[in-house]
């Protein structure tokens, strides 16, 4: 009774919030919308009892990736309402609607097929985290690891770009002020 | 402490439990200001709040009547909704992550069978837990210095996203070589892992104080204090706020103080294990209590550091180590 209460709540804020990222025309709503709608997608898969992954969810997208976006968003004067451009909103529509209708259909084809079968079923006594770290490193090894390797080569990446004259410090290097255009007299 | 003594936890116990927890640690976050000032004062050889009641006791009132009596402003060109609801996800994430962390110890209501356990939610991934809803954490200052429209307020979030993405990582990678070593994710384990006597900080000295010193960046306490600096950026994300508002902030960050100071004591230092001949209950609050102590110690002892020594130390002296220390506890793991 009271996950049914709860799924129906979850369900209902995650798709409130997520509209609210998608139609609100303010930069600092549309932020906050999806960070909390994260929050309670974490919320639906502690309810599904993988806490593992609802902490994960919690951790990665709520802190990392939208702090990453939030920092972005500093660039933009928050309090003000973006006007958008809509080239054609109907068209917009229709393949929205036709992507959502798709992906309802895909996950609910099993479902109504009732040919659902968990190839690694949960081992009774086995943490959700040690559950998810046998799969990780038996079956799916390899994929892990080229992930891991992808995400350095992008990291590397990153440091290059990121990283020019990072060995001389902006507020004490002359050369620096005069790059900027800064005379020292003027401040 | 034994597991299969416990009586059986019912959803009464649990409402009670998360009461508690919010109705002592708001009373010790508003306490903690007033000991905070009198060890400050303390140490700078002041005497610090001494006119309201015996020795400044009441001082405690005296500022709760300012912060309810001030007028609320919101600022005319502010988000108004954004920067009411900014205080309170500061004061609720803090609340929320102590849900998770093993607070006082279980008891059972006098005249009632209802029992109050130690932790009100013990989950199995606890400490994951109450790491990802301190990050979470950082929506408070981040939307309230984005919806105030104040340039300090803007400089204050920016800050706020470079200290979050600094310490994160040094944060999570310092507390995975204790889980490698323990095994579980979960409090209760790591304080059976501590049972005999042996405290974890022995086996990771190094995890311990970049824990510590990650534990102080993500409770904005003073070397890494750069959200509020108020001789650089005025008063940062909380420029523009008021009265209680403003209130909320504050207890926000003592409530993450005390989770820091649980974390520090439950994975590093021996846990609510019995001492001796001191019973565990005490033993845990004179851990909080020093790791409290501590933060203000620090605080009078050291200065601010720039944004740029801040990303400097977490990331190429802090990260490197972490990951170093991990290495090597997985070798001798292994070995």
């Amino acid at each position: 009774m009271y996950e049914f209460i709860a799924f129906y709540v979850f369900a209902i804020s995650t798709t409130i919030l997520f509209l609210i990222t998608v139609m609100s025309k303010n930069v600092l709503y549309a932020m906050t919308a999806l960070a909390a709608g994260m929050v309670m997608i974490s919320g639906l898969f502690f309810l599904l009892g993988a806490e593992f992954l609802g902490v994960v969810q919690l951790i990665v997208y709520v802190g990392a990736v939208m702090a990453l976006y939030a920092f972005a968003m500093m660039f933009f004067d928050a309090t003000k309402n973006i006007k958008e451009k809509h080239q054609n909103p109907t068209l917009v529509f229709l393949l929205g609607g036709l992507m959502a209708l798709l992906f309802v259909l895909m996950f609910s084809a099993p479902i109504i097929g009732d040919n659902i079968q968990a190839i690694y079923p949960m081992i009774e006594g086995v943490g959700n985290a040690q559950a998810v770290g046998m799969v990780l490193f038996t079956k799916y090894l390899v994929p892990f690891e080229v992930a891991a390797l992808m995400l350095l080569v992008a990291m590397i990446a990153g440091i290059i770009l990121a990283g020019k004259k990072m060995d001389y410090s902006l507020t004490e290097s002359e050369s620096a002020d005069e790059e900027m255009n800064i005379k020292k007299g003027d401040a | 402490m034994d597991a299969t003594m416990l009586p059986e936890v019912t959803a009464a116990g649990v409402i009670i439990k998360a009461v508690l927890i919010l109705a002592v640690i708001a009373a010790i976050a508003g306490f903690g200001t007033y000991i905070e000032r009198k060890i400050l004062a303390f140490m700078q050889r002041r005497l610090g709040p001494q006119h309201v009641g015996p020795f400044g006791l009441l001082q405690l009132a005296a500022d709760g009547i300012k912060l309810f009596t001030k007028e609320d402003i919101i600022p005319q060109h502010a988000n108004k909704f954004i920067f009411a609801i900014a205080p309170v996800i500061t004061a609720a994430t803090a609340f929320i992550a102590l849900a998770a962390v093993p607070v006082f110890p279980g008891f059972t209501v006098p005249f009632t069978d209802i029992y109050v356990p130690s932790i009100a939610s013990d989950i199995n991934v606890g400490i994951l837990f109450v790491l990802g809803m301190m990050a979470a954490g950082l929506y408070g200052p981040l939307l309230a210095g984005m919806a105030q429209s104040n340039k300090w307020g803007i400089i204050g979030s920016a800050r706020t996203a470079i200290q979050f993405l600094s310490y994160e990582v040094v944060t999570g990678l310092s507390i995975l070589a204790p889980i490698m070593l323990v095994g579980s994710l979960s409090f209760v384990d790591f304080n059976t892992y501590q049972t005999d006597g042996v405290w974890l900080v022995v086996y990771q000295p190094v995890a311990f104080i970049l824990f510590l010193i990650a534990g102080f960046a993500e409770t904005n306490r003073t070397p890494f204090d750069l959200l509020e600096h108020e001789a650089e950026i005025i008063s940062g994300y909380v420029t523009e706020y008021s009265g209680m508002r403003w209130g909320l902030f504050f207890i926000g960050e003592y409530a993450n103080m005390i989770t820091i100071g649980v974390i520090a004591s439950v994975v590093f230092l021996g846990g609510y294990n019995d001492f001796w001949f001191i019973p565990g209950w005490i033993m845990i609050i004179a851990k909080i209590a020093f790791s409290f102590f501590f933060m203000l110690w620090v605080r009078a002892s050291w200065p601010h550091i720039r944004p740029d020594q801040l990303m400097w130390l977490c990331w190429k002296v802090l990260m490197p180590l972490a990951v170093i220390n991990i290495l090597i506890t997985g070798l001798v793991i292994m070995i």
